[in-house]
């Protein structure tokens, strides 16, 4: 019995020295994995999951930034969802643009792709011509719409009166001001535009021919072959699309602010309504930076972060669930 | 005696060294132990240069100081400064609603105890400044010029129609805005007599506000906007004068206006006739367009008790708590607010006005009929300013927001939806945990 449970204690010795020496060289080998992720790590902690989690913690605060955050629980959210009479104008603003810009960049983005795919000579320069816009700032190329489409003294309306046609206010123009952001982001659609153009030539040549043999034409090769082929494309078009819309800022601040043609006032107090003309470009964003940072009004600014977030999330979500037995994954070996 | 003499020879020498030593070292100390301070404001190009001269002044008679000057400077780096303990050691800001938030955080100390010290009475300043540097009750800013708001006309437009003397209510406004305007063979304006529309270059509800005499918030710290008439009479006039013009013609016109800060300005080439402006406007049509006949004046009023008033507002100036050296910028801030040679220079120089009251007679401003104006109406009692609030700006900008619509016909119900800007207003005050006070 003794001799028995001596050799298995002596059996058991090495079996735990080797449980122990792999613990080590797991461990050690996470250590390293570790090591080399802890640049990104670092850089997502202080520049992403930081201001994440404060944002969700000065939600519940009122705080203008110099005084301490002072706790008010729910109330910010209660504001959000109850009493703000700016919030829902602003979502709906921000929903009639994702509705207006996420499909026409689409179609206008797979429309030149297309093209370009069947362009026979200059190919190169149409991609870089189609391409330029997205290398322009934001700012400046918001600059030249509002320049181009100014309605008194802008080039296309004294080409429209030539026609003998009356242009639009345009982004002085309640009704026209979303469409003329509509049109500025159309224009700068080149990164897109990249993206399809890439799928597009990836298409295998011989789902083409196949189809051709099959008798099916243009339209059914694009609708039966093109179409299903690009589809993750399309998806991650249109997903990048509704989030690029919901955080849809830089444009809208600066053609409104450019088109009315004034600053502020003494004492630096803006005479102007928040998204000039009549609240039409104020966007959820726009009303967002205000509170944060014009207002001084941070707890509250950061409840609506932590909403945006939440909504971009659940949209996100619900498109690609919604698409699954529509986007192909499928290889075509 | 030899000896003796070239012992006192010796000694004198010695004697002479020391003290020569002593001297050129105290003043090589006295150099490099000048404390620099550092100065943040928000002017730049020109405007910036002339302040620099100011300090300059300072600096060249206080030699235990060495003070830069950092211009270009918004409130939203001044803030970081603030949050970071970082600061410089004095501290401007265009923008004067933002004192409460200065003020009540003690982000920019309290001037009072220096103010006591140096018996320096408030009453050096007038009562609106007074009001814009302050946060119930703690003084944490001096003004350092001012804004004053007044009327510009173009006494050729106004000779060429007849009119020999700038309106003074409302109704003569809208009878010269009607008389001035021409349009072109289309039917768009050409001329425009007067621009009400809010929103157009310095046109905002500040600088309406003194002409009716109307109030923003109740004595119980809620908006009263709906409740006091005299907004009411402001909105009426105002959009009986867009209906003149039509509002979609008046906005495209407004297209094609000029930029504001720039010789293309509308009222600089003539194209606007009358118009609501700060007195900064003096200087920059002395140098872009020399040639103007122009006037300034009190801005018509809907009540005449009220001529004479104006709105005003500007720069204000502090020490930020986390600055190095107190004392030293309190000289120094003591001096740009309440020296009348250097607030005389620095008005002479960016045709602002003078912040103090003795500083508007000054004997070294610049004579000109056109500015003097302003210097009355930043005197007149009857002048005012905006209220402060734990919202900042936000309560003129949520009704702003109705004025847009309200100026381009979306509001049927006037009553109605100055009732809603109040709702509006009492719960943005509610949800930042404070209630509004009107400017005393």
């Amino acid at each position: 019995m003794t001799s028995t449970v001596t050799g298995a204690a002596l059996a058991a010795v090495p079996a735990v020295d080797r449980r122990r020496a792999r613990r080590r060289a797991g461990w050690r080998r996470r250590l390293t994995v570790l090591a080399f992720l802890s640049p990104w790590l670092a850089g997502f902690g202080v520049f992403f999951g930081y201001p994440l989690l404060m944002t969700g913690y000065l939600s519940f605060f009122h705080y203008d930034l110099l005084n301490p955050p002072r706790w008010v629980g729910l109330a910010n959210y209660r504001y959000l969802f109850g009493q703000d009479a700016q919030i829902w104008p602003a979502v709906e603003n921000t929903l009639i643009f994702i509705a207006l810009s996420v499909p026409l960049q689409v179609l206008f983005a797979f429309g030149i792709a297309v093209l370009l795919t069947r362009a026979k000579a200059g190919v190169g320069v149409f991609r870089t011509i189609f391409y330029l816009p997205a290398l322009v700032p934001p700012v400046a190329a918001t600059l030249g719409f509002v320049y181009l489409l100014n309605p008194a003294t802008g080039p296309v309306n004294t080409i429209l009166s030539w026609l003998g046609v009356e242009g639009p206010l345009w982004f002085n123009d309640p009704a026209w001001s979303k469409p003329s952001l509509v049109m500025l982001s159309l224009w700068g659609i080149g990164n897109t535009m990249i993206i399809f153009l890439a799928a597009v030539l990836d298409v295998p040549r011989h789902l083409y021919e196949s189809a051709e043999l099959d008798g099916a034409g243009a339209w059914r090769r694009l609708r039966y072959v093109t179409l299903p082929t690009i589809s993750p494309v399309i998806l991650f078009a249109v997903v990048l699309g509704v989030i690029q819309g919901l955080q849809y800022f830089t444009q809208a601040f600066v053609a409104a602010s450019v088109a009315a043609g004034q600053a502020s006032q003494g004492g630096a107090v803006s005479t102007l309504e928040l998204g000039y003309p009549e609240g039409s470009t104020l966007f959820y964003p726009v009303l967002l930076y205000y509170h944060g940072f014009r207002f001084f009004n941070m707890g509250y600014a950061s409840a609506m972060a932590v909403l945006l977030l939440v909504v971009a999330f659940a949209v996100t979500t619900l498109i690609i669930r919604g698409t699954r037995r529509r986007v192909h994954y499928g290889t075509t070996a | 005696m030899r000896r003796r003499a070239t012992v006192a020879i010796a000694l004198l020498v010695i004697v002479l060294a020391a003290t020569v030593g002593v001297v050129s070292s105290s003043a090589s100390t006295e150099r490099t132990t000048a404390t620099t301070m550092t100065v943040w404001v928000g002017w730049s190009a020109r405007e910036l240069n002339e302040f620099k001269k100011v300090v300059a002044e300072y600096d060249a008679k206080n030699a235990n100081v060495d003070i830069k000057v950092l211009g270009g400077i918004n409130d939203d780096k001044i803030i970081a400064a603030l949050r970071s303990g970082n600061a410089p050691d004095v501290v401007s800001s265009f923008t004067s609603s933002n004192v409460g938030i200065y003020c009540s955080s003690g982000g920019w100390i309290d001037l009072s105890p220096y103010l006591k010290k140096d018996n320096i009475s408030t009453s050096i300043f007038p009562a609106a400044t007074m009001y814009y540097t302050q946060y119930k009750g703690t003084r944490c800013a001096l003004p350092l010029l001012a804004d004053v708001y007044g009327f510009y006309y173009n006494k050729t437009l106004l000779r060429k129609a007849g009119l020999t003397r700038p309106p003074k209510t409302f109704a003569e406004l809208t009878a010269y805005a009607k008389k001035l305007t021409t349009r072109k063979g289309d039917g768009t304006l050409d001329v425009v007599g007067f621009n009400p529309v809010f929103g157009f270059y310095q046109n905002g509800i500040g600088g309406y506000q003194p002409l009716v005499g109307a109030k923003y918030f109740d004595a119980a710290g809620k908006s009263s906007i709906s409740s006091d008439p005299a907004w009411k009479t402001l909105l009426n006039w105002q959009k009986g004068l867009i209906d003149f013009y039509g509002y979609d013609k008046l906005v495209k016109w407004q297209t094609g206006a000029g930029d504001e800060f720039s010789a293309s300005h509308a009222f600089e080439r003539g194209k606007l006739a009358m118009m609501l402006d700060g007195e900064w406007r003096v200087a920059f049509i002395a140098a872009e367009h020399p040639e103007l006949k122009y006037g300034t004046a009190p801005m018509p009023v809907a009540k005449k008790s009220q001529y004479g008033a104006g709105y005003i507002n500007g720069t204000i100036i502090g020490i930020p708590k986390a600055g190095k050296n107190r004392d030293e910028a309190w000289k120094l801030v003591k001096y740009l607010t309440t020296n009348d040679h250097a607030l005389a220079r620095f008005s002479n120089g960016i045709r602002n006005v003078p912040s103090t009251r003795s500083s508007t007679k000054s004997k070294e401003l610049k004579p000109d009929p056109n500015f003097a104006t302003f210097g009355k109406l930043f005197v007149n009692p009857k002048s005012s300013t905006i209220p402060i609030t734990v919202i900042g700006a936000d309560h003129l900008q949520t009704f702003q927001n109705f004025i847009a619509k309200w100026q381009a016909g979306k509001v049927k119900d006037l009553q109605a939806g100055l009732a809603e800007v109040d709702k509006q207003i009492d719960a943005k005050l509610r949800q930042a945990g404070g209630a509004g006070n009107d400017v005393p």
